[in-house]
Formats: C-alpha cells, structure tokens, sequence
C-alpha cells in the first residue's frame, strides 16, 4: 500500500486500472467457466471486451488527442469483417481456434490501420468540427464499401467482387461474404480470454503511449496546438499516430466482436454505432481509460439485465432516461462534492487506522 | 488525485459487485421454472423474440400478438398451457442473441425462433447449438435453415440446423414462385425489378427471381436497387423503370417503401402492373396512405384476412378487438406457428417437466410426420431441410381490399 501512495498519480491510477482489469476476470472466468452466471451475462461477455476496447481506442482520439471523431465504427467494421473472412479463410490452414482468433485480430489491427492511414491523410489536414464531419463521411462510406463487397473462396484463394457477385468460383468454393447479408455462417472462435487480454494490451499501448514523449507532444497538440507547433512539435505526425493507432486498435475490438457472432452484417456498423461508442468515452471521462471501460460494461450490459427486460416497451426509453441522469449526475457539483466528501471521509479513517 | 483513485478503487470493486452480483440473481431466475416458475406448473415455456422497438417494429409486435391470441386461446381450452414470452431484439443479431439468452435464463423449453431473417441467422445457430426446438414465423432467409447450397458456389456454406423449420415460405421459392405466376399468367412483357439490397429477404427473393427469369426468359429491362438510408426517394429507380418502358414492375420488398413507391409512381404519372410478395400485405393498413393507389396491385402471400373462412374470421375479429388493427401476414403466421407447436406438443404426449431438449427431439419427428391446416395455408407439410410446403395465393387489391386471382 505504501508503494502504492508513493508512485505518482498517474501511474497509481494506470496501475490500479489493470488491478481492477485483472481482478474483475479473476473473478468472472471461474464463475463463467463453472456456469454460475445466467446466459445472457455469459453471452455478453466478448462482446462487451469488444466495446471496452472500443471505447478506449476512441478514447485516445477524443481523450488525449482532443479530436471528436464521429466514424469509429467504421474502424470497428473494417476489423470485423476483415478479421472474419481471415478466420473463414484460414480455417483448413490453422486448425486451432485460438491462434486463428489472433492471426485474425492482428490483420483486422492491421486492415484498419492502413484504412486509418488512408483517412488520416484528409482527415488531420482539418480541425474540429471539420474533421468530426469528414470521419462521420468516412464512416459511411466504409458501410456502403463494406455493404457492396462480395468475397469467396476456392483452392486458388480468395476472390472479390463489387456491387455484384460476379466471381466464378471452382469446386468446393465458398462465398465468405456476402455483400449486404454480411458473413452468414462465422464460427464463435472468440473467448473471455481473449477478449481481457486484448484489453490489458490495449490499455499497455495506451499508457505506454500517453507516458511517452510521443504521448506528451500529442497531448500538448491537444492543449495548445499554436503553441505545441511553436515549439517544433509536428502536428501532422503526431496526430497520425494516435489516429493510427487508435484505428488500429478498433480493428482488432472489430475483429474480436464479430467472432464471438454468429453474423454480421455491414449496418451494424452504422452511425449509431459510432455514437454510442461515444457516449461511453465522453460518460467515462475523456482522457480517463478506466472511466471508458466501466462506462462501456455498463452501458452495454444495462439493456439486457432483468430489471431493464422487466420494462417491455418502455425499455429503450428507460435506458435513454437513465443515460441522461447518469451524465447530469456525473457532471453535477453537488454529486461529486458528495462523493468527494465521502471519499475524503473514508481516507481520514484510513489514515487513523494505519497510524494505529 | 486521492480522489480519483479512490473514485477508481471504488469503481472497481463496484464493476465486479454488479457484474457478479446481476449474475447471481438470474443464475437463481434460471432454476426457478423448476420449482414451478409464475404460471401454472403444467405450462410449456415458449420463447419468442423479435423487433418489438425500432424500425421494424411493426412486424414483431404483430408476431407477438398473433402469438399470443393463439396461446390465450389454447389456454382458455384447458389442458396443456402454454406460458407465451417475447423478447425485444430490436432487428439486431447481437442484441437477438441475448433476447435469446434470456428466454434461456428462463427456462424456455421451445422457441418461436426470431421474426425478422438477419437475427434469425443468429439465434438459429444457437438454437440447434442447445438442441432447442425452433419454428420461426417469418424469418424466410435459406441462411435460417443452412443446408441450402448458395446458388452463386452451388456448395453449402452452412450446414443444415436440424432443429429449426419455418412457418413462412423460403426466399428462393417466392421469386422464383413469382417469376413463374408472371410468366404463366403472361401479365407482362418487360419487367422492372426494385430491390432493397441491404436486406436479405429482399436480397434472396430477387436473386432467385433473377434466376427463374432468365430461365424462363421473362424480359427484365430495368434493375435498381435501393437501401434503408435512401428509401424515402424513388424517383432515380422509377425513373429508370419508366424510360426501359416497363410495364410490370416487381417489388420484392416491405409495405412501408411500397407505399411511397405507389406514391410517388402516381406523382411522376407512372403506372405500370405492380406485383409484390408476402411482404406486400399489410399495405392498405398504412396511415396516411392513399390506398386507391395500390389499386389492382398483385400479391403472392399465403395469408388474406379477409377470406371467409371461420378461423380466419375469427382470428381477424379477435385480434382487431384486442388491437384496433387489421392483423397481417406476420401475425397470422405466428398464430399458426404456436396452433402448429401445440398440435405437435399434445400428439407427442409432451409434458412441462421434460427438458428442452427432449421435447426438441419429439417435436422434430412429429413435425416431419404431420399435416397442419393453419390460417395460412391448408394440408402444410414440413420435410427434413424444415422449409414448409403450402402454395402461395395470388391476390389482387381491387376496390381496397385483396381479392383472390385464381
């Protein structure tokens, strides 16, 4: 505990956020893998990995580079589908199911990031809420591509088409993808492991990255870009590297979701998508990693508890008002004083014990 | 600082405790049912899901409430009950898999399967994963089923789920079903076809009449597409169909784009032959849609609420009482779905205390073995690939309401 207090905040906060990571899958995959958690809580499971990554790899365009960014989700499908028609794809090649789930992430990390790269090139050319608008395009056109894209495959590997299924495919080939009925028939290679590994390794990259010299000039663009680019910061390299890496990122939560589906297809991956991802990130605290991931499970989760399924129709409009209270009561000065006196409260207590 | 970690320690341990803690509690709901759950201990649970919210809500609370006015009646007779759930999943397979998943945490022991097709791809394979008995109303993709080769490959990409039959007819058969009545029936020379292409029963129809078509060597002149962003504005599509000098058009699609279409044809002064499929009926039940413009549309649909048969009039009255509205296709479906499972349940001799899975293995024999005379088609059979035998009917709108072709 004393080494604890003795690290500097950040790094205190960094480490806590892994302890809570850890402890909350040593305490869920016992319970999962013994059945004790009801089927929905256990279906939920990868998915909610998936939008935990999300949510922080969109934290680190929003958050700590301060650029709102309204198309993650297209990120998220590129990784998805590309991720998925690897894992189709390798199925004979790599027989086991979780070294094919991490060859699939990585080239859905991968697809995503040159995707990123491409967009970021428009994209880091504008500010504000010109920028938030060119992702929010870049996001709908990632959908439409996606919507119009014919893969299968046969011996002779894998073959595209666009707009139409035109492909002649030979004997004993298969459609992967099927244009806007998406990926019919994807086998669950996901798991809860896998999911809470890519996120200690998301959070890795990102600490890494905000306590680097990399980190600290982005974050400078962030505060003062007149300033930062005064001192000789390159604007435009920096911000690649979080928009990249933050693309990246998504492509590898893109790819982890859809093989924890069944299905998926291209208008999952829409603009709502995009704003709810969002939500997390901004209900969480922007900059602040361990406020996306609880923001993320709980909003993700809250939907499909009991109580909320309890509602019938009026399910969806009670988790908008919840939303609602939830950002006003974060956000209200009466409420954190109250947690902050409580806090402060328990830390008076904490001190006379330890003295004793 | 000090507060924010202990903001976070806290946020921490609480994650953990509502994770945990929302674990315990429905881990305690699923065993309930048995001990005897809410309803009577001789009821069979049957779960169903389906757009109860957003877009494509229309359809999945008219399947709910069909549904659910078989179960009432089928309750109101005494003997085996049937406890009737649905589920919200919001035309989404993620959130279906989890409407799923809580029918599980239920204790469902049959499932009414998904209405709409891209969640019914989903939760049909986790249906045949838990060997859980699946009819679905109208989830009419060939996905559903598996073991249908793709047309484009001519191999089968997903394997036939050998639990999970349809109440509803197969994509492929209403095109190329289609195709054919146009051609017998010779009612044009050059056809347009309008598509939604971001939609698998619309998708899946059409690539079937497509095939059909060129095999019969119908005269298509114009196929355009359109998806759901863009289904407020017709004019490039019609436009098209009219400059090609089409005279039929083909609409494998929804009523609610029928309608602007109808719409906005009449603006531009278009009128061709119009001919829908199942999904065209519901039509003349749009608010604020002038119906005199779906006048002498064409329509293969298996259901027509205004037939003069004593089930059908019965069902229509009951369900306009209950719901102030005129129940469509989906609804009648789902009606026949849970008369269909109920049928099969008592010729099994299927009590409540059996597992899932066994009333999934009795209910999968019977219903390759019986006939069933539904709402939506007399003298059904199902076979082994779990798609149903019934002949669509050919309708006509005439003087606002549907008329029998033949």
């Amino acid at each position: 505990m004393n080494r604890l207090k003795s690290m500097s905040p950040a790094t205190r906060t960094n480490f806590l956020t892994y302890a809570g990571v850890i402890l909350t899958f040593a305490i869920l995959q016992p319970l999962s893998a013994a059945g004790k958690i009801s089927p929905t809580l256990q279906g939920q499971l990868v998915p909610v990995c998936a939008y935990v990554v999300m949510a922080l790899s969109l934290n680190l365009t929003v958050g700590v580079l301060g650029e709102l960014s309204l198309g993650h989700a297209g990120f998220m499908s590129v990784g998805a589908f590309s991720g998925a028609v690897c894992a189709s794809a390798l199925q004979n090649v790599i027989p086991a199911p979780g070294l094919r789930l991490g060859v699939s992430m990585v080239v859905g990390a991968l697809l995503a990031g040159i995707v990123g790269t491409v967009i970021s090139v428009p994209v880091l050319r504008l500010n504000g809420d010109y920028l938030a608008i060119v992702t929010l395009a870049f996001g709908q056109i990632i959908k439409s591509i996606v919507e119009n894209l014919y893969v299968g495959v046969d011996a002779k590997g894998l073959h595209f088409s666009f707009l139409q299924p035109t492909m002649r495919l030979g004997e004993g080939g298969r459609m992967i993808l099927n244009g806007p009925m998406g990926i019919p028939n994807i086998s669950k290679i996901s798991t809860f492991l896998a999911g809470f590994l890519l996120i200690m390794v998301t959070l890795a990259v990102i600490f890494n990255l905000v306590n680097s010299r990399s980190g600290r000039a982005i974050m400078a663009l962030r505060d003062n870009r007149i300033a930062a680019e005064s001192v000789g910061i390159n604007v435009i390299k920096y911000k690649m590297m979080a928009f990249v890496i933050s693309a990246a990122l998504a492509g590898a939560a893109g790819a982890l979701f859809s093989l924890g589906q069944n299905t998926i297809v291209a208008s999952k991956f829409d603009f709502n998508m995009s704003i709810l991802i969002l939500v997390y990130v901004v209900l969480g605290g922007q900059g602040k990693m361990w406020g996306s991931i609880l923001a993320a499970s709980f909003l993700t989760i809250l939907p499909e508890t009991a109580a909320m399924r309890d509602l019938k129709d009026y399910r969806m409009l009670a988790y908008a008002i919840v939303l609602i209270l939830v950002m006003l009561a974060t956000n209200s000065p009466a409420v954190q004083g109250f947690f902050a006196k409580l806090f402060r409260g328990k830390k008076k207590e904490n001190e006379k014990g330890g003295a004793q | 600082m000090k507060k924010r970690v202990f903001a976070l320690a806290m946020a921490a341990v609480m994650t953990v405790g509502l994770l945990s803690g929302c674990g315990d509690k429905k881990a305690q709901e699923s065993k309930a049912p048995e001990n005897g759950g809410s309803t009577a201990a001789n009821a069979i649970k049957v779960g169903g899901c389906g757009p109860l919210t957003g877009g494509a809500a229309i359809y999945g609370n008219a399947a709910a409430r069909g549904a659910q006015i078989a179960a009432d009646e089928i309750n109101a007779k005494g003997g085996l009950q049937i406890d009737l759930r649905y589920e919200d999943d919001a035309h989404d397979a993620e959130k279906s898999v989890n409407a799923y998943n809580t029918l599980k945490g239920w204790g469902m022991q049959v499932f009414l399967g998904s209405v709409t097709s891209t969640p019914g791809v989903a939760t049909s394979v986790e249906a045949n994963n838990d060997h859980m008995f699946y009819l679905t109303p109208s989830a009419s993709s060939t996905d559903v089923l598996g073991g249908v080769a793709n047309p484009l490959t001519g191999t089968v990409d997903i394997q036939r789920k050998d639990n999970v039959f349809q109440m509803c007819f197969v994509d492929p058969n209403q095109g190329s079903a289609s195709a054919q009545y146009i051609y017998d029936q010779n009612l044009g020379s050059s056809i347009a076809v309008i598509y939604k292409n971001d939609d698998v029963y619309s998708t899946g129809v059409y690539n079937s009449f497509d095939a059909k078509a060129k095999e019969l060597g119908l005269n298509v002149v114009s196929v355009t597409t359109f998806t759901t962003d863009t289904q407020t504005d017709f004019s490039v599509q019609l436009g098209d169909a009219k400059n090609a000098g089409a005279d039929l058009v083909f609409l494998p699609m929804y009523y609610d784009a029928a309608a602007l279409i109808f719409t906005q044809a009449n603006a531009m002064g278009y009128a061709p032959k119009w001919f829908g499929i199942d999904g065209m009926d519901g039509i003349l039940g749009v608010q604020g849609f002038d119906t005199t413009l779906a006048e002498g549309v064409m329509l293969l649909t298996p259901f027509n609420a205004d037939a003069e048969d004593e089930a059908t009039k019965n069902f229509v009255k009951t369900y306009q009482d209950k719901y102030s509205e005129v129940p469509n296709q989906f609804a009648a479906d789902a009606y026949d779905c849970v008369y269909a499972i109920y049928n099969a349940l008592t010729e099994a001799g299927v009590t409540a205390d059996m597992s899932a899975s066994d009333i999934c293995d009795k209910l999968m024999a019977q219903f390759t073995a019986m006939t069933f005379d539904g709402l939506t088609g007399e003298g059904m059979t199902w076979d082994a690939s779990g798609a149903v035998t019934k002949s669509p009917k050919g309708m006509v709108i005439q003087d606002g309401a549907y008329v029998g072709m033949d």
